[in-house]
């Protein structure tokens, strides 16, 4: 069972206790957009077979939502960090370089 | 390829079995086929077949990563229906359920349909009025289904508890003609007919680039070396993904695991299928005895091909309150498959972006029922360039804002 630390909490959430919410980190794009930009924002995930952003809520604990770093391949977790930016911090990519070299992910902003 | 009947039984049997041939052969690439496809499951498997059939398209190879019928093919819990509520995927699961009618025959090899009726219980009054507006859909359609009562119910499956405390059996979607099949089978009957038209099936051989020249697809680099093509057919589910990226394209998807789980054996008790979509639960019997149980699908994308413990403990909790006999049973097997998500739950069968390059998937939860008629489909965008089977569901339906919602029609129980 996946296991994610909660970074508001604290609490080491299994499974049950959280709410998936999908890729972490999109740009939105509403009105005045670009039908091929509003059509990437709705459909286009990066789906990665390796590290992928998240987002999570700990709906059946203290209910904030928060991000979580995970290999979708080996269901890895590499850390969970806080709902309130807009990319990774630099000590979780960091860490992940050093695990999964030649990660890539789209530009966060 | 020597013809299997009763006649060939008998032959072998007054001579210890020493006849039988290899269903089919295992080659080593040419240097250039006319298409090649790219996975070899059900849905590319049978594109091959019908390609081959339908259009004298024989100069073709089937690729696999991994052994033929290995992914989703053999991991599915082999239910086969059509009581879909948009037209085009009534229209295109219809005509895969009416091919798999005579498809043992047509195949030459027994593929094991079994006719047995599909049964998609209501227990929510929500549920009520959508599987009725489904069966009137249907109707329209020319869909054989039929709204049911709760004693119909209990009638054809004298095993259910229509009177649970928290979902109460409402009512059914029936389909009397849909059913189950042998799904390893499947694979090996098209696989067996596709060699014997001359096809050549390679397994073990990945594909690790996408060659093209001005903008069209001129072969691919496999670890068996590299093999010219004039035309592609990606059909991999799971991994669609990456290998569109190879392509220099990129898809709708999401990969997620789904996971499914048999029973000891018992003497047979329902000789149905039954889906539950409220309660996330659907189990039929083998001709082997085993209850087969799907559940639903992991709350994160993965590429696992085993899912989420807690999954198996809320569709089996679900289904032991509507079926109370079977909760002393023993499961004897779980395993897992990557089904490949689009936003709007239906499938994508396309040309894409890259000349001479086709696609066929999205088929995400409910790719089994649909491998005849996907394959026919396919294989007339792969031969003439335009199939009204699978006209609407293009790549370019997202942008234009065309979707074939079944999310909500069919729930996770696809």
């Amino acid at each position: 069972m996946l296991i994610l630390n909660c970074p508001y909490c604290g609490v080491d959430a299994e499974e049950s206790e959280l709410s998936g919410g999908g890729e972490a980190h999109l740009k939105r794009f509403g009105p005045g957009s670009s039908d091929g930009e509003f059509h990437d924002y709705l459909f286009m995930r990066e789906n990665p077979k390796g590290v992928h952003f998240e987002r999570w809520r700990h709906s059946n604990g203290c209910g904030k939502w928060f991000h979580a770093a995970r290999c979708t391949q080996t269901l890895e977790v590499f850390g969970t960090y806080s709902a309130q930016t807009t990319e990774p911090p630099k000590e979780l990519k960091d860490a992940i370089t050093a695990k999964r070299p030649g990660w890539t992910w789209r530009e966060y902003e | 390829m020597k013809h299997y009947s009763a006649f060939a039984v008998a032959r072998e049997a007054l001579r210890y079995h020493t006849g039988w041939e290899r269903a089919w052969r295992s080659p080593e690439p040419k240097k250039k086929y006319d298409v090649i496809i790219v996975g070899a499951g059900g849905h590319g498997l049978a594109t091959a077949y019908y390609l081959g059939k339908n259009y004298g398209i024989q100069n073709v190879a089937v690729i696999e990563k991994g052994w033929l019928g290995g992914g989703n093919t053999g991991r599915n819990t082999t239910i086969i229906r059509s009581n879909y509520l948009q037209d085009p995927s009534a229209a295109i699961y219809e005509k895969a359920r009416s091919l798999y009618e005579d498809l043992s025959q047509d195949l030459n090899y027994n593929i094991m349909f079994s006719p047995r009726g599909v049964m998609m219980l209501a227990q929510t009054h929500h549920e009520i009025r959508g599987y009725q507006r489904t069966a009137h859909a249907n109707a329209l359609q020319g869909v054989q289904t039929e709204w049911i009562t709760p004693e119909r119910v209990k009638e054809l499956v004298p095993i259910i508890n229509i009177d649970g405390p928290r979902y109460p059996v409402l009512g059914a979607l029936w389909q009397e003609r849909g059913g189950t099949a042998r799904h390893d089978a499947v694979a090996w009957g098209y696989a067996r007919a596709c060699s014997a038209m001359g096809m050549d099936i390679i397994q073990q051989c990945e594909v690790k680039g996408v060659r093209s020249e001005n903008g069209r697809v001129v072969g691919v680099d496999t670890t068996k070396g590299s093999i010219d093509c004039d035309k592609l057919g990606m059909v991999v589910a799971g991994h669609s993904g990456q290998l569109a990226e190879m392509a220099g394209f990129r898809l709708p998807l999401e990969a997620i695991a789904l996971q499914a789980l048999v029973s000891e054996p018992i003497k047979p008790c329902m000789d149905v299928v039954v889906m539950a979509n409220t309660v996330h639960g659907y189990m039929s019997q083998s001709d082997k005895g085993e209850m087969v149980i799907g559940g639903g699908t992991d709350a994160f994308n993965n590429y696992t091909q085993r899912g989420s413990f807690h999954h198996i403990e809320e569709t089996v909790r679900a289904l032991v309150e509507t079926f109370p006999m079977i909760s002393r049973l023993k499961m004897l097997r779980q395993w897992g498959g990557i089904v490949d998500m689009t936003g709007d739950r239906s499938p994508i069968l396309s040309k894409t972006p890259l000349g001479g390059c086709f696609i066929n998937c999205g088929w995400g939860t409910g790719g089994f029922k649909s491998i005849p008629g996907s394959g026919w489909g396919m294989a007339q965008l792969m031969a003439t360039g335009h199939s009204p089977l699978t006209e609407a569901f293009s790549l370019d339906r997202f942008k234009e804002g065309r979707f074939i919602d079944e999310s909500v029609a069919a729930g996770v129980a696809h």
